[in-house]
């Protein structure tokens, strides 16, 4: 069985990898590029802890083949902060205790950013069903919730 | 040192009970933080694991050779791989459930494993192994596990205490209690009889269970894994393979949430034979699949329950039989529900009776306080039907019948300083007690008691020649332990928060430390931590006071720094932690603190929790609208973090009480294996908790500090009964309140 | 498996007809990855139809709406004239999953997977929407309810695939609306679900009327006779009662893991008395 041969962008930065056709997309990044941040939860797409965003839309990385990614641009956990400075969302998670246990946090953060960037004001309502396949065990997502809706409006202050 | 011979709890705090930052937060928060499955190494191989699609046969042969011989694949390993040596009761009932025997107990029990160089080799690899299976008949409820005539997983294994005429699927019988419960109930004005039922849930950590192993030809073996303890990997793996404990080294990896599932092993014994038979590294990641069928979920329950209140309240006695499947192998945490079955009660007479018993059904394994929550789901329910019954306020009830100082407690210790009548009290005066209600919406309260642990702790605390601190602990942090712990030695030498790095060792870096169990981290830990943190005080000032020619009794330490302990030491300017360490090569070398304990005075623990929810009476869907936590942390170290536990195990105990069930069917197949229909809350489903967290001191820690983690999930399946019943207007004694259930209820009513 | 991408669709048509093994569609992926990864599905081959420009877009034809089989459910929330036209079938759509899936999945995809209980089928069909087949005999236009045959299986032949989905043209004072019921507030499957659509007259009175049920048999049902009995009535309390009965009478559930038979039958009425009250607000109607 051949590999398939793939260009893709990945946090900015231009990737090529060979990957074999039933390759998830979220195989090849953890397992062909060395990024490990996106989670797998279920492989099923019913807990979003290997969320990415392809072309700017949120997805789960465990429903899209490694093979689709050509030509596509992708973001991940790994190009959120810009250098040593956090995205606010990943400062106000630490600093409101938003992680217990931190695994299904990349995935949160990475969905939470695509929300802020569509609706910079969101209800608690819009927040938590947004949020909706993003499944946490530890927190009761109380604080989740509330670090989203801070940062919200911290960054609606700040523009 | 002049150090107060008397260990008085310590009241006043610069750093405990502020909300520091995390150490490991930016990690976390950025994907660098390594869990489990993030490890590799070179060489690498893929291990997977065969498993049973029956729910009981017995294993005539395993046909290995095609796999083996498939290009790509380096090692098969089934139960013939593992030797056949003499284990005591529960080893070998781990050694059975990471590869089966003579039979296969469950859907899902591993019967083989293999390990090849690809996913897809792997997979391919399972395909070629031909298990000839004669199935057996089967048995997952456990009132029909108990009938005589019930299929029979082993023979003679029940314990003495069982009576002969029963079947052999009842594994033990426990007892506990004072007084005379049918004279106390004959006192009654109302004796509620009544039978619970409680549906097997999992932990759902989010993250699967996944190691990597290897061994070289020398017999040095290396694990990493996520794991709630790694010396018990380190020691099960040991026993199980005929390897000495300082063969196997094991470091835990950051852990995706455990919550008493990640307490033993299923994957690690038969990575480590892989990685041996193949002389090579084997990684094995489990499927959700994998996790739901084949690791450790609670046991589901069937519990009696008599209780006889008198007209003004007061509980005249309780009596429960309680009756758990903790799936294939004994060990239900019967035992604990038994006794914690009436902690929150200050009881003349009261009994429970524990039936463990064994179904074709995964082993189970801890699940936060485990045994606790569906004890206290028909305790509870059964006193609030009671109150209701009299017109009584189900708060007034329990402050009437509350445990406290002095207590003869249901399981026979006597209590020292408590918290329930102050978590009572709070929630009597709390606004949400007297908040409205409207249509079709309900109210309810419940206690729940956990006991708490203390166990066996390691510290090492290592301070550097630049006056910085490495606290050294072996317990992986499973949501903010590293925080706390360097918050305490932060605390203890006067230093800042930020100038102490707590790191979490692998088992040859430090001496033994149970799991990560029992709420015992901020406690045990924190303790041996701080008794760390004062050894290297003595020794600071010991070194100090013969730079100064003094006694070392005239030293004392104070605000980060040793000082003189009076004008008759002399006049010496304070020597701050960071001088002290920098000439510590001229004053007799580094300096250090150790302690090592196995911790005892833990600390019982109470919480009562007061939730409402509206009910869709056409539906049978409970929506929870609003949630109220009261739970003594003894003193809260990190305040954000012991919220979060409240949170937490709200959370999940309301999943256990709305949705979250094993389903098995006719066959004794899992029907259930993935998020998408075990169905654990998700963020839309919930409100905000609101948490009241009191402080009522643990004579036992020196900060205070009991264990929080686990009874935030004793009282939320009551409480949420208990409101559903108020709103629909019928008593809900099966869990899971599913939509289906509650309608039914509804439209029968 | 062999990975295709074709870039126009008598490419993918090519393909799909060309292949000797087991050559499936790939839209949003959302179904069909669980199944390969559940080791349901081992598909010899998959066609990616998402680089055909063609199936990535929603257009206004004959005054209805044309949605390309490659449109996620996240862009048809997104479409402003079509969340104004069909608002039940943009919210069925937007059920189906997280936000995540709702990133990848379609509406021909929850078609052609043909499970009983796709939420997007019930609104369509009570929507009137055709699918449009291609094919290597060229296009057909089917109704909706004909390409899904039991679960898991549909009418298409050898070689063709569901290009897009045709929401007609909307007469005055329509609307639409489906609900379904599921046991959490997200991430489930439908238990039961309804579609209902109606249109009114300048008095309130209903013209026409079509309601199709969910996950309460093999495939979607088209309840006719709800049709017919709401068709010249005003949505009153006896009407919806009426409607509720016809429902759960038409209803022939399973019992399984999500849901008894009892239980679905009653959810059926339930939710298509829900269902009307919200299309009959929509289409403008006032309850009395």
């Amino acid at each position: 069985m051949s590999k398939l041969h793939v260009t893709t962008t990945v946090n900015g930065e231009v990737q090529e990898f060979l990957c074999e056709a039933e390759e998830t997309l979220l195989d090849v990044l953890r397992d062909r590029l060395g990024l490990t941040g996106s989670k797998e939860g279920c492989g099923t797409g019913d807990c979003g802890a290997c969320s990415v965003t392809v072309d700017g839309r949120l997805i789960c990385s465990c429903l899209m083949l490694g093979a689709e990614a050509e030509g596509r641009e992708i973001e991940t956990i790994e190009g959120m902060a810009e250098g040593e400075t956090l995205h606010p969302l990943q400062r106000k998670f630490i600093d409101m205790a938003a992680l217990q246990c931190g695994i299904c946090t990349p995935g949160i953060l990475v969905a939470a950013k695509s929300l802020l960037e569509r609706n910079p004001d969101p209800t608690e309502e819009e927040a938590r069903y947004w949020l909706a396949g993003n499944l946490c065990r530890c927190t009761g997502y109380d604080k989740i919730i509330r670090a989203v809706l801070e940062t919200a409006a911290d960054m609606r202050e700040a523009s | 040192m002049a150090l107060d011979t008397k260990q008085d709890t310590r009241t006043e705090f610069k750093i405990v009970g502020t909300r520091v930052p995390r150490p490991d937060g930016i990690d976390k928060v950025t994907g660098r933080a390594r869990f489990g499955a993030d490890m590799s190494a070179p060489g690498m191989l893929v291990g997977r694991v065969l498993r049973s699609p029956h729910a009981h046969a017995r294993i005539v042969s395993i046909d290995t050779a095609a796999a083996a011989a498939l290009d790509g694949v380096h090692a098969v390993v089934t139960r013939a791989d593992f030797p056949d040596i003499p284990l005591d009761a529960a080893l070998a009932d781990i050694r059975d459930n990471c590869m089966a025997g003579a039979k296969a107990l469950y859907d899902g029990h591993a019967v083989a494993a293999v390990a090849a160089t690809s996913e897809s080799v792997a997979r391919q690899a399972l395909k070629l192994i031909k298990v000839d299976y004669e199935p057996l008949p089967h048995v997952t409820d456990v009132d029909r596990a108990m009938d005589p005539g019930a299929p029979a997983l082993h023979e003679g294994r029940t314990d003495e205490s069982v009576p002969e005429d029963m079947s052999p699927n009842v594994m033990a019988r426990y007892e506990f209690g004072h007084g005379d419960v049918e004279a106390g109930l004959k006192k009654a004005d109302r004796v509620l009889r009544r039978t619970y039922r409680t549906e097997a849930t999992h932990q759902g950590y989010i993250e699967p269970h996944a190691c990597l192993a290897q061994m070289g030809p020398d017999g040095q073996a290396d694990m990493w894994c996520c794991t709630q303890g790694q010396y018990m990997v380190r020691d099960t793996c040991a026993a199980i393979l005929g390897l000495r404990q300082g063969q196997v080294r094991v470091t835990a990896s950051e852990i995706g949430g455990g919550f008493g599932g990640k307490t033993t092993v299923f994957l690690e014994p038969v990575a480590l034979a892989l990685a041996r038979k193949a002389g090579r590294p084997v990684k094995m990641v489990m499927s959700r699949s994998e996790v739901l069928r084949a690791t450790g979920p609670t046991a589901s329950s069937s519990i009696d329950v008599a209780v006889g209140m008198a007209a003004d309240g007061r509980i005249t006695a309780g009596f429960a039989e309680l009756r758990y499947q903790g799936g294939a192998y004994p060990g239900s945490p019967v035992e604990l529900g038994a006794m914690a079955a009436f902690a929150p009660y200050d009881l003349e007479n009261v009994r429970t009776i524990g039936w463990d018993v064994v179904a074709n059904r995964p082993k189970q394994a801890a699940y936060r306080a485990p045994g606790a929550p569906m004890a206290a789901f028909a305790v509870e329910s059964a006193i609030d039907e009671l109150a209701r019954g009299f017109g009584l306020d189900p708060l007034e009830v329990r402050l009437r019948n509350a445990a406290r100082e002095g207590t003869r407690s249901a399981y026979g210790v006597t209590f020292p300083a408590i918290g329930l009548e102050a978590t009572l009290r709070t929630a009597r005066d709390h606004p949400h007690w007297g908040a409205p209600l409207g249509d079709n919406q309900g109210r309810g309260v419940a206690c729940g008691f956990w006991f708490n642990f203390g166990g066996n702790t390691c510290v090492s605390l290592n301070i550097a020649s630049d006056g910085t601190v490495n606290v050294t602990e072996g317990n992986p942090d499973i949501g903010g332990s590293r925080a706390s712990l360097s918050m305490m030695a932060a605390e203890e030498l006067g230093i800042p928060y930020e100038q102490v790095r707590t790191v979490i060792a692998d088992t040859a870096s430090l001496g033994l430390n149970d799991v990560t169990d029992g709420s015992r981290v901020t406690f045990a830990v924190g303790l041996a931590t701080i008794e760390a943190a004062r050894a290297a005080k003595r020794e600071m000032c010991r070194r100090v006071a013969g730079l100064w020619g003094i006694d070392e009794e005239a030293v004392v330490w104070k605000d980060g720094a040793a000082c003189p302990a009076g004008p008759n030491a002399g006049d010496h300017d304070p020597m701050t932690l960071a001088e002290i360490a920098a000439i510590a090569p001229n004053t007799g070398g580094p300096i250090a603190g150790h302690h090592e304990v196995n911790a005892e005075g833990a600390g019982v623990s109470f919480a009562t929790h007061m939730v409402d929810v509206e009910v869709d009476p056409e539906t049978g869907a409970t929506r929870v609208l609003r949630y109220t936590v009261f739970q003594d942390a003894g003193k809260a170290v990190h305040p954000d973090y012991v919220e979060g536990q409240f949170q937490g195990g709200a959370a999940q105990g309301i999943g256990w009480a709305l949705n979250e069930e094993y389903i098995y069917g006719e066959d004794g197949i899992l029907q259930n294996p993935g998020f998408l229909d075990y169905r654990i809350p998700v963020a839309s489903d919930l409100p905000m908790i609101d948490t009241v967290i009191l402080e009522i001191p643990n004579p036992g820690h020196p900060y205070g500090v009991r264990g929080v983690g686990e009874t935030s999930i004793v009282p939320p399946l009551a409480a949420i009964a208990n409101a559903v019943s108020a709103a629909a207007g019928v008593r809900m004694t099966d869990l899971p309140i599913s939509p289906p259930k509650l309608r039914r209820a509804i439209e029968t009513a | 498996m062999d990975y295709h991408a074709p870039t126009t669709l008598d490419a993918a048509v090519d393909i799909l007809a060309g292949a000797s093994g087991d050559c499936r569609v790939l839209a949003g992926g959302t179904d069909l990855l669980v199944r390969m990864r559940s080791d349901m599905a081992h598909p010899d081959a998959v066609v990616d139809i998402k680089r055909i420009a063609s199936l990535r877009t929603i257009t206004e034809e004959d005054g209805g709406w044309r949605i390309g089989a490659a449109v996620c459910g996240a862009e048809m929330g997104e479409h402003a004239g079509l969340r104004a036209a069909w608002p039940g079938v943009v919210e069925a759509a937007q059920l189906i999953g997280s936000t995540q899936v709702q990133g990848r999945a379609t509406i021909v995809g929850n078609l052609c997977n043909a499970s009983p209980a796709a939420d997007s089928v019930p609104a369509m069909v009570a929507a009137g929407a055709l699918a449009r087949i291609a094919g290597p005999e060229g296009i057909r236009d089917v109704p909706v309810e004909e390409v899904p045959t039991g679960p898991g299986k549909t009418s298409l032949g050898h070689g063709e695939l569901v290009a897009s989905i045709f929401l007609p043209d909307r007469a005055e004072r329509s609307g639409d609306a489906y609900l379904r019921f599921i046991p959490r507030t997200e991430m489930d499957i439908a238990v039961a679900g309804c579609g209902v659509s109606l249109t009114l007259d300048e008095d309130g009175g209903i013209i026409r009327a079509r309601v199709a049920l969910g996950a309460v048999g093999p495939g979607v049902m088209v309840v006719a006779e709800a049709g017919r009995m709401l068709a010249g009535s005003h949505l009153r309390e006896g009407g919806l009662q009426q409607l509720a009965t016809i429902c759960s009478a038409a209803a022939r559930p399973i019992t399984d893991k999500r849901g008894t038979e009892h239980y679905r039958t009653h959810i059926a009425g339930v939710l298509a008395r829900r269902a009307a009250v919200i299309a009959y607000a929509r289409a403008g109607g006032t309850l009395e």
